[in-house]
């Protein structure tokens, strides 16, 4: 009777994976209306199990004005450094340039390339040199930076950056294979991003 | 939607995201000032052991303790 249940329990997934896009939805539910009738119909006198929605914290859904602050999530895998910190504005490093993100955004995913973040609250800069990742821009003025390493400026050695670009600048031209070459180019890249956010 | 839109040159040489991803991480930690160097590389360092399995037994287990895995 129970494996029935479980059964049931699919049904949501499948029933999320139909819609279009994720940034612009309503405001998420909190418990599985479905669910929980069709558990009441097959085992009316115990409570229905928690499911992992009622677990979530429901998304905000997209305000009518835009909001004055825009709210931050900005997570590593290891630590979580601001969680839904209200700012004024973020800029990040896109692959496409540094992108200024204001409240009231437009729904945007984008790659980060190595570069500095920074978070601009009030009169005060925060700034974070991300070696890469990926930034959300919720329609409702959130937004996830997500990256797998990110450190504040003033732990950089200046002359480990520069040993590291002459380093790579040198395998790039003894490079040989693709791959080779493409490991090497990745290293100038990172290097230089350093290089410029210290001396910029 | 292009199907021959420019690639990136790291997928074009046949490289992951994961694994440009993880060099760029690993290249930032290696710039680190140093306590937060040290402390950076041992976050990362990965410890597992592998065993073979023939016949349903395992056999003597061989322990990695690399260095942080690219």
């Amino acid at each position: 009777m129970l494996r029935r249940a479980s059964g049931l329990l699919a049904r949501p997934i499948l029933a999320a994976r139909a819609r279009p896009f994720s940034t612009d939805l309503p405001a998420a539910q909190t418990a599985d209306a479905t669910f929980v009738e069709a558990w009441k119909k097959v085992i009316p006198n115990m409570d229905p199990p928690k499911t992992p929605l009622s677990f979530m914290q429901p998304r905000p859904p997209t305000p009518s004005s835009i909001p004055s602050k825009l709210t931050v999530n900005f997570v590593l895998p290891y630590a979580s450094e601001l969680a839904t910190k209200e700012v004024d504005m973020v800029i990040v490093p896109a692959t496409t340039g540094q992108m200024g993100v204001l409240p009231g955004h437009v729904a945007t995913i984008a790659e980060l390339k190595p570069g500095v973040l920074s978070v601009h609250e009030g009169n005060e800069v925060t700034k974070y040199f991300i070696s890469s990742g990926f930034a959300f821009i919720h329609a409702n003025s959130f937004a996830d930076v997500i990256a797998v390493e990110a450190v504040p400026l003033d732990r950089i050695d200046a002359s480990l950056v520069q040993k590291g670009l002459a380093e790579f600048t040198q395998k790039l031209s003894s490079a040989t294979t693709d791959l080779e070459k493409a490991e090497a180019q990745i290293g100038i890249d990172v290097h230089s991003a350093l290089n410029s956010t210290l001396t910029g | 939607m292009a199907s021959n839109a420019a690639v990136p040159f790291w997928r074009a040489a046949g490289m992951t995201y994961i694994t440009y991803s993880n060099i760029c991480a690993n290249l930032v930690r290696n710039c680190l000032k140093e306590p937060y160097k040290t402390e950076a590389l041992a976050r990362e360092k990965v410890h597992f052991s592998i065993s073979k399995w023939t016949d349903g037994k395992p056999e003597k287990p061989t322990l990695r303790s690399d260095s942080p895995v690219e």
